[in-house]
């Protein structure tokens, strides 16, 4: 059979990234890469309000970014990353995280909302950061969510061993010779990259959900935390899959669609 | 020549001096035990030992490439973690599928290499958490109150294990209880500890000294006095002529 030219059109248009959905399901399989292991670590280390955290400052970082005239994802790395390390030094220092988390999560968002909001051209944008936009990835941010993703994904496969030590009990990990600070640091860094590169994909409120709900889904189906980890970036594949066409189907907004379709996944397992 | 050494250490938390002016040493091949009173520093002494928490004065000396093995007073691992026992044993050094079989049947674990951390009962967990030590080939093993939880059948067998792997590789114990009809079995040199080093000896020595008499309970009689007092807590009143075999054991 030969292809009609609508067909040879189609096939094209797909490998150049034309199409804004297929650059919006690679821009969630991608992420998926780095989300299910580092989202395992999350759920491990009962880190969730600290994702929060640091997802809600990369409002901050938007904002900074364009006071700054510096790239966006330069700005959220930035104020994600040192909300994370402040966060992460308080821990160690033993305050009460729950209020602190608190305080320092919800501070992050109000001002990075109020600081957006000095920028009126970005105004009415602001659901972009909150929510995500997925379905605006562009060929360059896609390159960015990829890269940012896969250095993750080496980051964390290189610590592997001495990570899930550290987690397990950190007397331990001294005893052979680790240093779990250091360890804890790695995965700040982990976080800090994945909220600055999706933020354009799900946005600040839904970042957390990305992390833990597919880990969540996974525990149920793995007796080592190698195959919590891998189902949980298949799980979170498949659901970001199932979340764009949902958004398709019934027009609804792509980055909840896609928390939905994640939760949807851990209910049939 | 001693493998570790501790040389007029103290340690402090948020001002408050938790031990103070420790000097102790633990030779190739000997069996040593801290004793001491709850919130006595021992657990603190072992991780300070280890390098976990920091000295404020003095300093820690180690063999050069001393090998440690450390089993730590009890491991919470989160029900969110799936972890095999077999995959424990890898962390952080993988291991072949021979050695981690091995280790298991000398500490008395076989076939629990499938078998989820989380689902193990507390005997399995401290051997396992012992084959997991032993793995590094250690010329010191640490041991954190490795028997906490444990029955009392469950706890002798526990240290007779530790005894038979001392004989069978030669490696020096060092390790914590509060237990002195354990220490009396098990040690060869006892190291008794409130906040600074009251007394320290053979067994025999330290029990019947003055100050190991007035800390763990003045106008009693020493070892009975611990004995009673920790078994009071998981028995009734029933069990008072146990007691007496013991005291003359």
């Amino acid at each position: 059979m030969r292809m009609t030219t609508d067909m040879r059109i189609t096939i094209m248009s797909m490998i150049m990234l034309d199409d804004f959905l297929v650059r919006a399901g690679l821009a969630g399989l991608g992420l998926s890469i780095a989300t299910g292991p580092l989202g395992a670590f999350v759920v491990w280390r009962r880190m969730a309000y600290f994702g929060d955290a640091t997802a809600h400052a990369a409002v901050l970082g938007v904002a900074l970014a364009l006071a700054t005239d510096l790239p966006i994802l330069a700005g959220t790395l930035v104020v994600a990353g040192a909300m994370a390390m402040t966060v992460a030094s308080l821990a160690a220092r033993g305050w009460a995280m729950d209020t602190t988390l608190g305080v320092l999560s919800h501070s992050a968002l109000a001002f990075g909302m109020v600081a957006i909001s000095f920028f009126p051209a970005v105004r009415t944008d602001l659901s972009a950061y909150l929510f995500g936009d997925i379905l605006a990835v562009g060929r360059a941010d896609l390159a960015l969510i990829w890269a940012g993703a896969l250095a993750v994904a080496a980051l964390l496969a290189w610590r592997w061993q001495r990570l899930l030590t550290a987690t397990l009990n950190e007397d331990l990990a001294h005893a052979s010779g680790i240093a779990p600070d250091r360890e804890r640091l790695v995965l700040v860094i982990a976080l800090a990259i994945v909220v600055a590169v999706a933020l354009k994909v799900v946005g600040a409120l839904l970042i957390a959900a990305m992390l833990i709900i597919p880990a969540a889904a996974a525990r149920a189906l793995a007796r080592t935390p190698e195959t919590m980890a891998v189902m949980a970036s298949i799980i979170g594949a498949l659901a970001s899959l199932a979340g764009l066409l949902l958004s398709l189907w019934r027009d609804t907004p792509t980055g909840p669609s896609i928390v939905v379709a994640r939760r949807g996944c851990s209910f049939c397992r | 020549m001693s493998l570790i050494a501790a040389e007029h250490i103290c340690v402090r938390f948020g001002g408050i001096e938790v031990l103070h002016d420790i000097t102790l040493s633990v030779a190739k091949g000997e069996i040593v035990t801290i004793l001491g009173p709850n919130g006595s520093g021992k657990s603190t002494l072992l991780r300070a030992l280890l390098g976990i928490v920091p000295v404020q004065g003095g300093r820690i000396l180690r063999q050069a490439g001393l090998r440690l093995g450390y089993v730590p007073q009890r491991l919470q691992i989160d029900r969110t973690m799936p972890i095999t026992v077999r995959r424990f044993l890898s962390l952080p050094v993988r291991i072949g599928e021979a050695e981690a079989r091995a280790v298991l049947a000398r500490v008395g674990a076989e076939g629990l290499g499938p078998r989820q951390m989380t689902d193990l009962s507390g005997g399995q967990l401290q051997r396992v958490l012992l084959a997991r030590a032993l793995l590094a080939d250690p010329d010191l093993l640490v041991l954190d109150e490795p028997t906490q939880g444990l029955d009392q059948p469950g706890e002798a067998a526990f240290y007779r294990l530790i005894e038979e792997v001392r004989q069978a590789t030669g490696m020096a114990v060092l390790m914590v209880s509060h237990d002195l009809h354990v220490v009396m079995a098990a040690s060869d040199r006892v190291i008794c500890l409130n906040g600074h080093i009251c007394c320290e000896g053979t067994p025999r020595v330290v029990s019947t000294a003055p100050e190991y008499r007035a800390l763990f309970g003045p106008g009693t009689k020493g070892a009975l006095a611990l004995y009673r007092h920790d078994h009071d807590h998981a028995h009734d009143d029933g069990h008072a002529h146990h007691h007496h075999e013991h005291d003359h054991a």
